[in-house]
């Protein structure tokens, strides 16, 4: 079964390389712009994983992921965050925050896939 | 991912670069004016950590590094550890001025010299240098990407390396799977790294009355034969290291023995506490400190979350659309905007038809008409909303060319803009970027003074330049203007005597003089310095504004400064103008350019010269251009007494009167471009149709009145007969 991803980063370049890199391995593809934004397509779609940007305007990663867990539908959907190697305290933070992994950027295609099969049943 | 979709998504990255280097400015400015709230702080953060974040995807490394240590100051006041004084702007605004030269540098694939931007990048690394730990970090940060996720990739050995026979045991701990990690996943993973034999240890269940459903009871034995390194069995516990205890035995063997590489580990592993606290020697064998108790790891949870009030409230602004901006192609506007005016034109046949049909007025079919017209204006003034933009991007450039010029001229300016969020058609805020920039240069470079200069003028040294933006009728007004000397009007008039522009003894008011500087071939600058005095003249200036269907005026005062103030049309689809006949041809005269029209008496057309005619309009001469024959309608000229005068104004608002045969009426057209539909005619800017189906002419005042006194008449005597 097709699995659904569900991105979400204020960056169109990097939502159109996330989107570009998942299509291209078989995944299904949906969008969100923010935090809030991310919030509120979860109330209509139920991803498999969702990837998540941490700098965001409205609502960062941390609210998203904070917010996402408190939902009993999404306890147990994986989120993996988008980091970059300077955001060392960051990675703590969102496994605090309920995080399941992490994408270091610039992700390769092959990587970001790697990580979304490690997570994903 | 294709070469195609690579070069997509590269675009769209650089699309964005613009958006953000616009907010990025901003926000910069409003810090600057002392506005630093975190919100804009936050903003302009985001906009560089964009950047450099798609910059890393393309490998731009130059761009990178300096959008790197940009945003490392820019974290600094994030986080308070930097005041946003004036002192630490003036370097973040010159950064952000690089960074817009390195994010078009790597769009056109151009290098840029980094000892031009050294200075500026020691600058700015300056102001974060009070912290040593900086430097620290500063070394992970720019490890090679490789290190990135590259550990599986470096795992496999590439000679048939010796088999591993590992031990790991991994017991994981509630928190693992909160965060949406799965036991069965990770030993999935590590069993196809090799030959592995899984055992289940389920001894720590408790009986069901004591299961906590968010427990974790389950521990697992995985003996792993396989050739990969240990920093590939290490690699797969990456997401939940911190969140189980794991051990893993090599050989026999609990500790790793190379240091350098459990230090790379460390460092690629770097987010887990475990790494960061524990020695690399331990890392084979990892006793977590973080407590078993699953309440106590839940408070420590929650002490970073927010309130969940503010969740809630958040979450509550979800009714806000995110997305309210689509990205349309400029071509399928423009597509739009020639069809809709087709529409209008055909509207304007069916009334014409509907007229002639003599169908009462109160008839269903001039009523539906009447409702179809007031539809097509409203559908026409929404489709050319679309091509409209904010001025706003046009403007914020300007504050990095007065930056610039008031660098190298060591003069100290600051720019105020007004009206930034006016709209007006894409063209002519793309068109309007190069005589702003000239007219902006030489404000700094000509209006203002030096500080010296200004104070001993009892003026602040810090000189102002004004830009602003307007919508009055029907038409986008910018100003520019200055507090500076003003214009030294004595200068100025010797100048152009010299130059042979006017004759010694030619009576020019103020305003003649001042309009002096739009003529071409003018600069008042002593010595040609190389900010302003680039061989373009305010002459240039002005036939851009021209072009555009726009006027441009001067005024100034001296020791107060000057303004210039352009008006130009919203759009370049219509044009408001005056139908008029000539030889039984209907022509558009564009409204812009009249100033009123009369009707000539006998007694004020005065011949002059061979064939010249001029006409006395309240005790001054003004030349009479009969557009019949200027146009070759007709070889005789008409007479003016059953003609009438339309008085138009051109060139630095000399003035011309066109003899026409009679005025229809006043309307809106549509403007079709005559080069791509028949070539180049003098005297004529575009056509248009009418409502009857046929083509009408629209003038093009300026060029009709060069023609017509090509080689005849000098500037000097032009402004004589003007007074």
């Amino acid at each position: 079964m097709t699995q659904t991803i569900l991105t979400v980063d204020d960056s169109r370049t990097m939502r159109d390389m996330l989107k570009m890199a998942l299509a291209e391995a078989g995944f299904n593809v949906i969008q969100a712009v923010d935090g809030v934004h991310g919030l509120e397509v979860l109330q209509t779609s139920t991803p498999d994983v969702i990837v998540t940007d941490i700098n965001m305007p409205k609502m960062d990663g941390f609210g998203l992921i904070e917010a996402v867990r408190k939902d009993s539908r999404y306890r147990r959907v994986p989120i993996l965050v988008l980091t970059t190697e300077s955001d060392v305290a960051k990675k703590t933070r969102a496994k605090e925050a309920g995080a399941t992994g992490w994408i270091v950027k610039p992700f390769e295609p092959t990587k970001l896939i790697a990580a979304i099969r490690r997570v994903a049943a | 991912m294709t070469v195609d979709t690579m070069a997509a998504i590269r675009q769209t990255f650089f699309q964005e670069c613009e958006e953000q280097l616009s907010e990025m400015e901003v926000g910069l400015l409003a810090m600057d004016e002392g506005n630093a709230d975190s919100e804009t702080v936050n903003a302009v953060f985001r906009a560089v950590h964009s950047i450099k974040g798609g910059a890393g995807a393309f490998k731009l490394t130059a761009l990178v590094q300096f959008a790197h240590t940009f945003e490392t100051a820019l974290d600094f006041v994030r986080s308070g550890k930097l005041n946003p004084t004036a002192e630490v702007m003036k370097p973040m605004l010159r950064a952000a001025d690089v960074l817009a030269d390195l994010v078009e540098a790597s769009r056109d694939g151009k290098e840029i010299d980094e000892s031009s931007y050294a200075a500026i990048a020691a600058d700015v690394k300056a102001l974060t240098a009070t912290e040593g730990a900086e430097e620290v970090e500063e070394a992970i940060d720019f490890q090679p990407t490789v290190i990135d996720f590259g550990l599986p990739d470096m795992a496999p050995e590439p000679i048939a390396a010796p088999v591993h026979e590992y031990r790991v045991s991994f017991t994981p701990r509630p928190e693992l799977y909160a965060n949406a990690n799965e036991a069965v996943l990770v030993i999935r993973e590590l069993s196809r790294l090799g030959q592995a034999e899984t055992t289940c240890d389920a001894s720590a269940v408790p009986d069901i009355d004591n299961i906590d459903p968010n427990g974790a009871y389950l521990s697992w034995t995985i003996k792993l034969s396989s050739e990969v390194a240990i920093e590939a069995v290490r690699e797969v516990f990456e997401f939940v290291d911190g969140e189980a205890d794991i051990t893993i035995e090599a050989d026999g063997q609990p500790e790793v023995s190379d240091d350098a590489i459990a230090a790379l580990l460390a460092q690629a592993l770097g987010s887990a506490p475990a790494a960061e606290n524990d020695q690399p020697s331990n890392v084979t064998n990892v006793e977590e400190p973080t407590p078993a108790d699953p309440v106590q790891s839940g408070a420590a949870a929650s002490e970073t979350a927010s309130p969940p009030a503010q969740v809630a409230e958040a979450v509550k602004t979800v009714a806000v659309p995110a997305q309210t901006t689509i990205r349309v192609e400029f071509d399928r506007v423009d597509r739009l905007i020639n069809l809709v005016g087709e529409l209008v034109i055909n509207q304007a046949m069916l009334s014409q038809r509907v007229i002639e049909a003599n169908f009462a007025g109160s008839s269903s079919v001039v009523i539906g008409l009447e409702e179809l017209e007031q539809l097509t204006r409203e559908i026409q003034e929404s489709v050319m909303a679309i091509r409209a933009q904010p001025v706003k991007p046009l403007f914020q450039r300007m504050s990095r060319i007065v930056r610039e010029v008031a660098d190298a001229t060591s003069k100290q300016v600051r720019l105020k803009t007004d009206g930034e969020a006016t709209e007006v058609d894409k063209t002519v805020v793309e068109r309007l970027a190069e005589p702003l920039t000239h007219m902006i240069r030489n404000a700094v470079d000509h209006g203002i003074e030096t500080p010296e200069e200004r104070v001993a003028a009892g003026k602040s040294p810090e000189g102002n330049v004004r830009l602003s933006a307007a919508h009055r009728s029907g038409r986008i007004v910018i100003e520019i203007s200055d507090d500076g000397a003003g214009i030294n009007r004595p200068k100025v008039r010797a100048s152009a005597i010299k130059k042979g522009l006017i004759s010694p003894d030619a009576q020019l008011s103020d305003s003649d003089i001042d309009n002096l500087l739009f003529l071409p071939g003018f600069s008042t600058a002593a010595t040609i310095s190389s900010i302003s005095g680039r061989g373009v003249g305010m002459d240039v200036v002005k036939r851009s504004i021209l072009a555009l269907g726009g006027r441009i005026s001067i005024s100034s005062r001296p020791g107060l400064g000057s303004t210039f103030s352009m008006s130009l049309p919203l759009t370049l689809a219509v044009l408001d103008g005056m139908a008029v006949s000539v030889a039984g041809q209907t022509l558009v005269v564009p409204l812009t350019a009249i100033v009123e029209t009369l009707k000539p008496k006998k007694g004020e057309i005065h011949g002059i010269g061979a064939d010249g005619r001029v006409m006395a309009i309240r005790n001054t001469f003004v030349p009479l251009i009969d557009v019949g024959t200027q146009l070759g309608f007709r070889d005789t000229p008409a007479d003016p007494e059953r003609s009438v005068a339309i008085l138009v104004e051109t060139d630095g608002g000399a003035r011309n009167a066109l003899l026409v045969d009679s005025i229809q009426d006043q309307r809106q057209v549509v403007i079709k471009s005559l080069e791509a539909n028949y070539g180049t005619v003098s005297g004529i800017a575009a056509a248009t149709i009418l409502g009857d189906g046929r083509v009408a002419l629209i003038l093009d005042v300026d060029a009709l009145v060069t023609r017509s006194f090509e080689g005849q008449l000098t500037a000097a005597a032009r402004y004589g007969t003007e007074g």
